[in-house]
């Protein structure tokens, strides 16, 4: 659940990462990231929560229940598969893997850029998490991250161009956040040998 | 002056400026790692990366100031790189035009001599090249300072009028080397504006050289030169 109090109202010295990953990650993609981590290896509910929290929750836990819930419906869309239940206690005992129909989604996913709209898009930082995990191609999804980016750039910049103040001020507000995006994206591109180390220790 | 924009030679969307595995060192320091890059004429394209990854180098190959190790590049058909200096030269007065970040003009002359200095570089008369020269001072809004010496102007004033003298002789390509570099945010959009506008009226190719996302959106496309290479990657528009 989206935490919908003011960050500015937070006392001094109360600041927590959470909330701004809460605010970060609030759009973001739970299915393709479980998806994704399924791709790496076959797992357990527990497991893929315990691997979501430590890559993508960043102080925002994946509830039990949601990863449930998803790998059912991945299950139920021929995505992955659950095998048979295991001895024991309690809803975590089928190993889930990953399909052939899941593995060509989530390689569509990770290639396609996301629509360019102003403010980090948290896609953007999974994508990249998880093509670094699988092994795929992480520059060139920032290549085509940023070429998309670009384009909407020219598409506010011919706003601007062709509009009134009022449209420029809006266009401006858009081209400035896009920047903001692309810089995080040449960033990433400069760290991807260091971040993949890290990701696959 | 060549006036060969008016021509039919070139029709709009070809292949005007092809560079193929470019190779260049600085010593033991490699800038060019097997570039290719073409760009089409009319075209408005920002040349991008990070610092030292070969883009202004890349520009210098493209425009004839630097002959690479190998590789090829060509420009309407011509090969540059193997071309004698004084052809080069010749080439890069009657058919190029360029801007470069900042300091460029010559402080002894006035704004509109400036300007003129390609035309009378060609050949032209003074008062000829004067006239050609002050017709872009309202085209640039920079009305009133055709007197006014480099160190009277602005940042963003002196860069516009640098701008007028790439294109005053009507040139093939413009060549702008991070043109808004020196500059703050609105004066550099306000430059940018101002040289595409002017350049998609004159047909003029421009190659740009950009870090900034902001001037890159100026463009009608971007490529990423990294480590020497060039990177393009393209969106469905």
């Amino acid at each position: 659940m989206l935490n919908t109090a003011p960050v500015g109202s937070a006392p001094a010295g109360h600041y927590r990462i959470a909330v701004y990953t809460q605010r970060m990650l609030a759009g973001m993609s739970v299915p393709m990231a479980l998806l994704g981590l399924l791709d790496r290896e076959p797992s357990h509910g527990y497991d893929l929560k315990r691997d979501y929290d430590a890559y993508f929750g960043r102080g925002r836990p994946l509830p039990f229940g949601q990863v449930y819930a998803t790998l059912a419906r991945l299950a139920r869309d021929g995505k992955a598969v659950a095998g048979d239940a295991e001895p024991g206690a309690g809803p975590d005992r089928k190993r889930y893997t990953i399909t052939q129909t899941g593995k060509y989604e989530v390689e569509a996913w990770l290639s396609e850029p996301i629509p360019a709209e102003p403010y980090l898009q948290t896609d953007l930082f999974v994508k990249v998490v998880l093509s670094l995990m699988l092994g795929r191609p992480a520059e060139e999804y920032l290549d085509v991250q940023r070429a998309a980016h670009l384009q909407r750039m020219r598409e506010l910049t011919d706003l601007k161009r062709q509009g009134n103040l009022v449209d420029a001020l809006l266009a401006d507000h858009g081209l400035f956040h896009l920047e903001a995006d692309l810089r995080w994206i040449d960033v990433t591109a400069a760290r991807l040998a260091v971040l993949a180390e890290e990701v696959a220790s | 002056m060549s006036g060969t924009n008016s021509s039919s030679a070139i029709q709009s969307g070809r292949v005007i400026i092809e560079a193929r595995d470019l190779v260049l060192s600085f010593g033991e320091t490699p800038a060019l790692r097997g570039a290719d890059l073409s760009v089409r004429r009319g075209e408005v394209l920002a040349v991008m990366g990070p610092s030292g990854s070969g883009k202004s180098t890349l520009l210098y190959c493209l425009a004839g100031i630097l002959v690479p190790d190998s590789g090829e590049v060509s420009f309407d058909g011509q090969r540059l790189d193997t071309m004698r200096e004084e052809q080069r030269s010749r080439l890069r007065r009657d058919r190029f035009g360029f801007v470069f970040q900042s300091g460029q003009l010559v402080p002894e002359l006035t704004a509109e001599e400036n300007v003129a200095l390609p035309l009378l570089l060609g050949g032209t008369r003074r008062q000829e090249a004067l006239r050609g020269a002050r017709a872009w001072f309202e085209r640039l809004e920079l009305d009133g300072l055709e007197r006014h010496r480099a160190g009277e102007m602005s940042g963003g004033q002196a860069q516009r009028v640098a701008l007028a003298r790439g294109l005053v002789a009507h040139p093939d390509v413009l060549f702008a080397d991070e043109p808004t570099g020196s500059l703050d945010s609105l004066t550099g959009e306000l430059v940018m504006g101002l040289m595409t506008g002017a350049a998609r009226e004159e047909g003029t190719t421009v190659v740009l050289v950009t870090h900034e996302p902001r001037v890159a959106a100026y463009a009608d496309r971007e490529v990423i030169v990294r480590d020497g290479r060039v990177a393009t990657a393209t969106v469905a528009r």
